[in-house]
């Protein structure tokens, strides 16, 4: 009759004692309270305004005149990855007006903000505990020594993940209820693939803060290291490259092919460095299947007469196997990146 | 000699006869800097043993070696029967560990702070929210419980660090600095939690502190530190008696006849050439005495002394069980003789609350494994600072 009572009573007597369980999974518990620290953070909330007005920007430019730029759009072509892609010099040139604000599209923001989300997230991850003295009593918690730099990126990278897919959500959303931009299942991919691009990318820039926070003892100068990074790879960058170009590989004044080709090989692999270069080359590719001559480099022109004309609309799959060798490249800096961080953590002395 | 796994103590089942830690000839290098030298002890169950010795002698670091948070150069440890190196989250399950100047996230509540603690130790949440009540009570910060950490006084944010340091129910609880930077009344608080919980929980205590008067009072065993090298062991009372023997500290007040206090100055000159005396330096815990040092028994010298020269003496005492009284002489002797350092011996005729077994007549730095002829009985450890020593054969 009660032979249900004695059940759970039973099972919870001979459960083993839950704090003798094999410590698995104790970067999930940091990652946990990372998380909630930072969705309740300023900087949180700072960034995430950042973010909405580059989304705001992007809706506005595209609000303009999404209409006449759909007339020159060729036919089979979706509109709704220009949602993200179209800048307001984009607009002015397809309908031969110029542009009274030179808003760039919100890719483009989104490659400008990238390093900085990143690095709002990690600059502090390590330090702060050495500032504030929690590390030894943390570290002296039965969990692994990774697993606290391992929950703490995985944190960064949640809370960038949240920010910029809510930004990514509400502007799709937009575009559909205000603008009738119905996306395909094939739209939806490519925006799904570069997001997860674009979480990488600025994960690379996080396991770069996170490496300076466990270098530096004071959170201000590892945020100062890594923003000066960040302006030597997108500032100086592009200008470094061509500066390089142009002193190895130099185009007289009639260029020969051999002289263009040399030329755009070194340009592509000084490109290939730089990850803010690789970041918007990946992003041109993957969200636009239109694809212009313009943004691809030699290698990647070769792909795509190989694959059919030039000027063609690419399939998803065609896209990313153009794009693989930028998309993994950003992955190996990430990774390599991290690497870094993680083995600088685990080598120091607990004690400061 | 290999011990369980996880030899907690509970319900008052017998596990208390072998160490809970154990240190054999533990070193620790830092480039050419020795930290910890060849260091050898052990705490069992139960007991409250001081690491006591100035800021930089290597304390710190011997805890650190002790938790498997930094690597031994050599020599080994054992805690709860487990090597840090090895397993170091079986030994981080067991011991409850409070660093120097413990920090909290100042933006979360005490609860909050103890909840995290509690989750990165598996605690699940229904045991969990009741026992961080429980221990906030007992710290007595319950009633700020919920208030942000970066509010709490440093004195708040120790008892926080004990009650964190509590949440995993530790075989073992090891204190850095627990006292630094306390003021007086938050270092008797303190003090009494700790023996408090040592007491009732009956789980092995290893506290680290440079003010060795403040902790002494709780310690059933005392190790003596400088420079990386532990160069006395044993109680309290068996190091000062070892000292008594060959020197006494005695605090000396006196008025002039006309009833004012005599100043430090005239009784300074007054005693400085008196027969015996070592040496007379003023007494920083009291404004209006001197410290004299001299041969065993000198206190009826320096009365009659004082009498000669027409004061009369209202205070004289003759520190002993005091180890701030003792340490500055074993530190010397250590600097002296660094290979042999002195090694307080254990009075033979004694029987009784001081005679315990554990270190059957060898304190001090030990190259062998210590017999184990008994196990500790700190109930009836006797270190009260009143108690003289006075009657001991010497």
């Amino acid at each position: 009759m009660n032979a249900s009572t004695p059940g759970p009573a039973g099972a919870a007597r001979a459960r083993p004692r839950p704090e003798n369980r094999p410590p698995s999974g104790g970067w999930r518990i940091v990652a946990a309270k990372e998380l909630a620290d930072h969705l309740g953070s300023i900087r949180f909330v700072v960034l995430f305004v950042v973010l909405g007005l580059a989304g705001a920007s992007a809706v506005y430019s595209v609000s303009q005149q999404i209409t006449s730029v759909a007339a020159g759009v060729s036919t089979g072509q979706s509109l709704f990855p220009l949602l993200f892609t179209l800048s307001a010099s984009d607009i002015a040139a397809a309908t031969q007006q110029t542009a009274n604000t030179p808003l760039p599209s919100f890719v483009t923001l989104i490659s400008l903000l990238a390093p900085l989300l990143g690095i709002a997230f990690g600059f502090d991850a390590v330090n702060r505990e050495r500032a504030d003295r929690t590390l030894p009593r943390l570290l002296a918690q039965p969990i692994y020594r990774d697993d606290v730099i391992n929950g703490k990126f995985a944190a960064g990278l949640a809370a960038i993940g949240i920010a910029l897919g809510a930004v990514l959500v509400v502007i799709a959303a937009w575009g559909v209820i205000q603008l009738g931009v119905v996306p395909t299942a094939e739209d939806v991919a490519r925006l799904v693939v570069w997001y997860v691009v674009a979480i990488v990318y600025i994960g690379f820039w996080l396991a770069l803060a996170t490496l300076c926070s466990v270098v530096m003892r004071r959170a201000a100068s590892s945020a100062l290291v890594a923003i000066s990074a960040w302006l030597v790879f997108s500032l100086f960058g592009s200008l470094l490259i061509s500066t390089v170009v142009g002193l190895l590989a130099p185009l007289s004044a009639s260029p020969t092919n051999s002289e263009v080709i040399a030329n755009g090989h070194l340009q592509d692999a000084l490109t290939r460095i730089s990850p803010d270069g690789i970041f918007q080359i990946a992003t041109q590719a993957i969200l636009d299947p239109h694809v212009t001559a313009g943004i691809l480099t030699i290698d990647q022109r070769v792909a795509v007469v190989q694959q059919g004309a030039p000027g063609s609309i690419l399939s998803l799959d065609q896209s990313l196997l153009v794009v693989g060798p930028q998309v993994l490249a950003i992955v190996a800096l990430t990774v390599v990146c991290f690497a870094l961080a993680y083995i600088a953590f685990m080598r120091q002395e607990v004690r400061a | 000699m290999v011990l369980q796994p996880s030899p907690r103590v509970e319900g008052g089942r017998d596990v208390a006869i072998e160490p809970v830690i154990e240190a054999r000839n533990l070193t620790k290098r830092y480039g050419a800097r020795v930290a910890v030298d060849d260091l050898s002890f052990e705490v069992r169950p139960g007991e409250v043993f001081g690491l006591l010795g100035p800021n930089g002698a290597g304390k710190t670091t011997t805890v650190l070696m002790l938790l498997g948070l930094t690597e031994p150069t050599s020599g080994e440890a054992r805690v709860v029967g487990v090597d840090p190196m090895r397993d170091p989250l079986e030994v981080k399950r067991h011991v409850g560990y409070m660093p120097d100047t413990v920090g909290f996230y100042d933006g979360l509540s005490a609860r909050e702070n103890l909840a995290y603690t509690a989750r990165l130790n598996r605690v699940p949440r229904s045991i969990a929210t009741a026992r961080i009540t429980d221990l906030l009570t007992q710290v007595g910060l319950v009633d700020v419980a919920e208030q942000k950490v970066d509010t709490f006084s440093r004195g708040m944010r120790q008892r926080l660090g004990v009650a964190d340091a509590l949440l995993k129910d530790p075989s073992v609880l090891i204190l850095d600095e627990p006292t630094a930077s306390l003021d007086p009344e938050g270092v008797v608080d303190l003090l009494a939690l700790i023996e408090r919980i040592a007491q009732e929980r009956r789980i092995a205590v290893l506290l680290s502190s440079h003010l060795l008067d403040q902790v002494q009072a709780i310690c059933h065993r005392v190790g003596i530190f400088y420079k990386g090298r532990l160069i006395a062991e044993g109680s309290v009372r068996d190091l000062a008696t070892e000292a008594s023997r060959t020197e006494d500290v005695v605090e000396v007040g006196a008025q002039a006849h006309d009833g004012r206090p005599a100043g430090v100055e005239v009784i300074t000159a007054t005693l400085r050439g008196a027969p015996g005396v070592a040496s007379v330096a003023p007494d920083p815990d009291a404004p209006d005495r001197v410290l004299v040092a001299g041969a065993p028994g000198i206190a009826g010298e320096l009365s009659s002394a004082l009498a000669a020269a027409g004061l009369r003496p209202i205070h004289l005492r003759t520190r002993e069980e005091r180890l701030d009284a003792i340490y500055p002489r074993l530190v010397h002797a250590a600097a002296e003789a660094p290979v042999q350092p002195p090694r307080p011996k254990r009075s033979t005729a004694r029987s009784g609350p001081g005679a315990r077994g554990t270190t059957p007549g060898r304190p001090g730095p030990r190259r062998a494994r210590p017999g184990r002829a008994g196990r500790p009985r700190p109930d009836n450890h006797d270190d009260d600072p009143g108690d003289t020593a006075a009657g001991e054969p010497g």
